[in-house]
């Protein structure tokens, strides 16, 4: 059963990641990627993740893909253009991209025990209470860097996104 | 065993939707989409951190995703807002149109 439903969500991740790179228009390109976030919160919810596949939902799939969904249809953007400028970049590219694909693909295939299985509800540690515990603790440091952080980025947003006044 | 997933399936879905997002930002000349691909990219290393959590058996890994997550947000609000103005000053959403700083 896990096995089916991490194939299918796979398999839908990946088709939906592909449709992101082939569509030409942005729209099609974004609706692709939130078919990638919704489908990947399945598989972190497989994982025991339950914190981490709301905040995928909430954070990726709702906020951050309105913005862009939001910025496409303010710039009003249409089908790309290709310029031909690129061709070489595609022609070099394609190969060293399945190198890298199968590069990758090895080394998670061999770096780790094959008696590594994964099974709905093996790991419980992913609750929204675990998860606060170790942020206000061992990661207090870092959660109120990040703060700071998007401090800075609400600042830099308006700064440069504001209308010049002279 | 139709109950168990090897762990270094997540790990090649990962690899694999890294590898798609490394197409995108690469083959793709609107700059949206670039953005878009750096997103998938973020995601498919997420994934990773997560599978790595579940096999330690810790919560740590879950705490790099969702500082990944954070940092990806903001990421997303200052692109875009540079995405906006880049498009107020040029009228345009090909890269290979913003070469300014080339020679």
């Amino acid at each position: 059963m896990d096995v089916i439903l991490f194939l299918i969500f796979a398999a839908i991740a990946l088709v939906c990641a592909i449709n992101v790179v082939l569509q030409s228009h942005p729209i099609s390109s974004a609706v692709s990627l939130i078919g990638v976030m919704g489908s990947l919160a399945i598989i972190y919810l497989l994982l025991g993740a339950e914190f981490i596949a709301a905040a995928q939902v909430i954070v990726y799939a709702g906020a951050v893909m309105v913005l862009f969904i939001f910025v496409i249809m303010l710039l009003n953007a249409g089908k790309e253009t290709t310029t031909g400028r690129s061709f070489m970049s595609q022609l070099l590219g394609v190969p060293v991209l399945i190198a890298l694909l199968g590069l990758l693909a090895f080394l998670a295939r061999h770096m780790y025990a094959p008696d590594a299985m994964v099974h709905f509800g093996g790991f419980q540690g992913g609750s929204a209470r675990a998860i606060g515990a170790a942020l206000f603790t061992k990661y207090l440091l870092p959660f109120e860097v990040t703060s700071i952080l998007i401090l800075i980025g609400i600042i830099g947003a308006v700064v440069l996104a504001r209308k010049e006044l002279d | 065993m139709l109950s168990q997933v090897p762990i270094s399936w997540f790990l090649m879905l990962s690899a694999a939707l890294f590898a798609t997002g490394v197409a995108g930002f690469l083959f793709r000349r609107n700059i949206i989409t670039v953005f878009m691909s750096i997103e998938l990219m973020l995601n498919a290393v997420n994934l990773s951190f997560i599978a790595f959590s579940y096999q330690h058996k810790q919560v740590d890994g879950h705490l790099f995703a969702f500082f990944v997550m954070v940092v990806a947000a903001t990421e997303a609000a200052v692109g875009l807002a540079i995405i906006l103005t880049v498009f107020k000053n040029r009228q345009t959403l090909n890269i290979d149109d913003v070469d300014s700083m080339k020679n």
